[in-house]
C-alpha cells in the first residue's frame, strides 16, 4: 500500500490529468481540423520552459507557465508572420516554426547544463511520469494530511490547475465553441467570431500543452490531444457525447496504460521496465484503431 | 594554418580525411533532401513527411531487436534501416486509410498516426534499454542525429542515395512540377497524378530514413520544409528554385556536421534545422523575388517612376 501510495498513485494521477486537460482541449481542435496544432506547442513551448528556468533558476509553476505562453506567443505570431507578411504555405510556415523552436530548445538544455540537473531531451520526448513520487506518504491518512499533501509533486497542482481553466472556459463559453465548430459561417451571422474563438482554443491548447509538457513529455500530449477526441468523433455526431467520451477514453488510457506499463513486465517475469508515457499514448491509438474499425459513425459523410 | 577558430578550418576542409568524407556525405544529404522538399513542400506532404519520419523509430528499435536476436550487432545499419522503411511505409498507408476511408479528417489521421508510431517506438525503446546486450546507447543518435563517429561507408552510403534521389528527380522534373502548379490540367493531360504523387512520397521516404543517421527523426522534416520555402524568396523558376533549395539544405548540413567535429555532444540534427531556419528569416527578408524588404523597395521604386 505505502509502494502505491508513494510511487504509482502520483504517476498515475500525473498521467490521467495530463490526459485529460490534453483530451478535452483536443476535441476542438480535431473538429477545426487543427490536430497538428496540438504537436506544433508541444514542441515550441521547450525553449521557453528552458530559458525561464535559466533566468530564474528554479522549476516553480509560474516560472514555467511564463517561459512557455511567452514562446507559445512568439511562436504563434511567427507563424502569422510568416503566411500573412511572407505569404509562406501555412504548414510549411508551421512546420518551419515548431522544428526550429524546438531545435533552439534542444540546444539550450544541452549548452545550459540544465540537462543534468532537473529535466533533459529524453524525458522531454519519451515522458518522464515515473518521476512523480510522493516520499511523505505513510499510509491512507496521507491522503487526508494538509501537511503531507503539500509535498504531493508539483506537476499535480500544475496540471490540475489547467484541467480546471480548460473545463471552466469549455463550459462557459460551450455554445459558441459548438457553432465555430461545426458552421463557422452560421457562427458570423450570428454574431460569433470565428477568429476569437479560433484564438481562445490555441490559448487553451498552449495552456494544456504548458501544464502538461514537463509532466509527461512531448509524446503523450500530442497522443491525448488527438487520438481521444479521434476515438469518440467515430461514434457520435453530438458534441457533448463526443467531449465525454473522449475523456472517458483519456482516462481509460491513463489507467489501462499505466497499469500494462507497471504490470506487464512483472506477469512476463522479465527484468525490464515500459516506458509508461509511452504505453499510455499506444493505448490510446488502439482505442482510436478500435472505433474506426468498428465505430458506428465510420461511414459517416466527411463534413465537419 | 594555427590562429584559426577551430570551426573555420573545419569549414574550410582542413579536419582528418574522414571528417571531411562525413561533412561532405551530410551535404549531400541535406542537397537530396532540398530537392524533395520543394515538391513535398508544393504536394502539400511536409506534415505527411513529419508523421513518416516519426514512425520511423518502431523501425529502428525493431531492426536493432531483430539483429541482436540474429547474432548481429545491434547497430547494424541494414537491419535499422529495413525496420525504419518498414514502419515509414505502414505509417503512410495508415494515414491514407484513415483520411480516405474514415469520417475524420488528413491532419488528425497524420497528427494520431504520428503519436501512435512514435509512442510505441519509445515503448519499445524503454524495453531495448533494460535488455542486457549493450550498444542501446547508440539507438538514441537517430532522435536527434550525430556525425561524430560516423564511419567513411556511412557517408558515401548517403551520398550515393542523395545521388539517385536527384537523379530520380531530374528524370521526373518536367512531370513533378506540373502536377504541383496544375495537377487538374496534368489529369486532364493524361499524366498520372496519382503515381506521381506516390513518386514524392516515396523520395520522401528514402530521404528520411537515409537522413536519420545525421540530422535525426524528430527533426529531419525542418530539411524539407525550410529549404524550399526558403528557396521561393529568390526565385519563381522551379528549376532555379530546386537548386537554390538544394544549396541551402547541402549548407545547412554541412555546418551542423562540422560543429558537431568540434563539439560531439551537440545533437547534429538541431544545429542543422537553426542553420536551416536562419537561411530562411534571412530569404523571407532580403530574397530577390519576395524578399519583404525587397519588395518594399521594388514598391518605392515604382511609385517613384509612375
Amino acid at each position: 500500500m505505502m509502494e502505491f501510495l508513494q510511487i504509482d498513485l502520483p504517476a498515475l494521477l500525473v498521467g490521467t490529468l495530463a490526459a485529460l486537460v490534453c483530451a478535452l482541449i483536443g476535441n476542438f481542435l480535431v473538429l477545426t481540423r487543427q490536430s497538428m496544432l496540438g504537436d506544433a506547442m508541444g514542441h515550441v513551448v521547450l525553449p521557453g520552459i528552458v530559458i525561464a528556468f535559466v533566468i530564474a533558476g528554479t522549476t516553480a509553476t509560474w516560472v514555467m507557465l511564463t517561459g512557455a505562453f511567452a514562446a507559445a506567443l512568439f511562436s504563434a505570431m511567427l507563424v502569422e508572420f510568416f503566411r500573412r507578411a511572407a505569404r509562406i504555405e501555412p504548414s510549411a510556415a508551421l512546420g518551419s516554426v515548431f522544428t526550429a523552436m524546438f531545435a533552439l530548445g534542444v540546444l539550450l538544455l544541452e549548452q545550459s547544463g540544465v540537462a543534468r540537473t532537473s529535466f533533459d531531451v529524453h524525458h522531454i520526448l519519451f515522458g518522464n511520469i515515473e518521476t512523480a513520487i510522493w516520499p511523505a506518504a505513510t499510509g491512507l491518512s496521507s491522503l487526508f494530511n494538509p501537511v503531507a499533501l503539500a509535498s504531493l509533486p508539483p506537476q499535480l497542482g500544475r496540471l490540475a490547475f489547467g484541467l480546471v481553466v480548460v473545463a471552466f472556459v469549455v463550459i462557459i463559453f460551450f455554445k459558441e465553441l459548438r457553432v465555430v465548430s461545426f458552421d463557422p459561417d452560421f457562427a458570423r451571422t450570428i454574431g460569433i467570431s470565428p477568429r476569437l474563438i479560433g484564438t481562445l482554443v490555441v490559448s487553451l491548447a498552449a495552456l494544456a500543452a504548458v501544464v502538461s509538457l514537463s509532466a509527461v513529455g512531448v509524446i503523450l500530449l500530442v497522443a491525448m490531444m488527438v487520438c481521444p477526441p479521434a476515438t469518440a468523433r467515430m461514434l457520435t455526431d453530438d458534441l457533448k457525447t463526443q467531449v465525454w467520451l473522449s475523456l472517458l477514453f483519456a482516462l481509460a488510457s491513463g489507467v489501462l496504460g499505466y497499469a500494462i506499463a507497471v504490470l506487464l513486465p512483472l506477469a512476463m517475469g522479465y527484468e525490464i521496465s515500459l516506458g509508461a508515457a509511452g504505453t499510455i499514448a499506444v493505448v490510446a491509438g488502439l482505442f482510436q484503431l478500435a472505433a474506426m474499425l468498428f465505430g458506428g459513425k465510420r461511414g459517416a459523410p466527411k463534413t465537419a | 594554418m594555427t590562429g584559426l577558430h577551430p570551426l573555420v578550418s573545419i569549414l574550410l576542409l582542413q579536419a582528418g580525411y574522414n571528417t571531411i568524407v562525413v561533412m561532405l556525405g551530410a551535404a549531400a544529404l541535406g542537397a537530396a533532401t532540398g530537392i524533395v522538399g520543394v515538391f513535398a513542400m508544393l504536394r502539400r506532404r511536409a506534415l505527411v513527411a513529419d508523421a513518416v519520419a516519426h514512425a520511423t523509430l518502431p523501425g529502428v528499435a525493431l531492426g536493432f531487436i531483430a539483429a541482436v536476436a540474429l547474432g548481429f550487432s545491434g547497430r547494424s545499419l541494414p537491419f535499422l534501416m529495413t525496420g525504419a522503411a518498414i514502419t515509414a511505409v505502414l505509417a503512410a498507408l495508415a494515414i491514407q486509410w484513415i483520411s480516405n476511408r474514415t469520417r475524420l479528417t488528413e491532419d488528425t489521421a497524420i497528427a494520431s498516426v504520428l503519436a501512435t508510431f512514435f509512442a510505441f517506438g519509445i515503448v519499445l525503446l524503454t524495453v531495448i534499454q533494460t535488455l542486457k546486450t549493450g550498444g542501446q546507447a547508440g539507438l538514441d543518435i537517430y532522435l536527434l542525429g550525430a556525425t561524430a563517429g560516423m564511419l567513411r561507408e556511412e557517408a558515401i552510403t548517403l551520398a550515393v542515395f542523395s545521388l539517385i534521389v536527384a537523379a530520380v528527380v531530374a528524370l521526373l522534373f518536367k512531370e513533378l512540377t506540373l502536377i504541383s502548379f496544375d495537377a487538374d490540367y496534368a489529369r486532364a493531360h493524361g499524366f498520372p497524378v496519382k503515381l506521381l504523387d506516390l513518386a514524392v512520397l516515396g523520395l520522401v521516404l528514402v530521404v528520411v530514413v537515409i537522413g536519420l543517421r545525421v540530422v535525426g527523426l524528430v527533426l529531419i522534416v525542418a530539411l524539407l520544409i525550410s529549404p524550399p520555402a526558403a528557396a521561393r524568396f529568390w526565385t519563381d523558376h522551379t528549376g532555379r528554385m530546386t537548386l537554390i533549395s538544394a544549396a541551402i539544405g547541402a549548407i545547412s548540413a554541412y555546418f551542423g556536421a562540422a560543429i558537431s567535429a568540434i563539439s560531439p555532444d551537440t545533437p547534429t540534427g538541431a544545429v542543422i534545422v537553426l542553420v536551416a531556419f536562419s537561411i530562411l528569416l534571412i530569404s523571407v527578408f532580403f530574397g530577390s523575388a519576395r524578399g519583404i524588404v525587397t519588395r518594399a523597395i521594388g514598391a518605392r521604386h515604382v511609385r517613384r517612376a509612375s
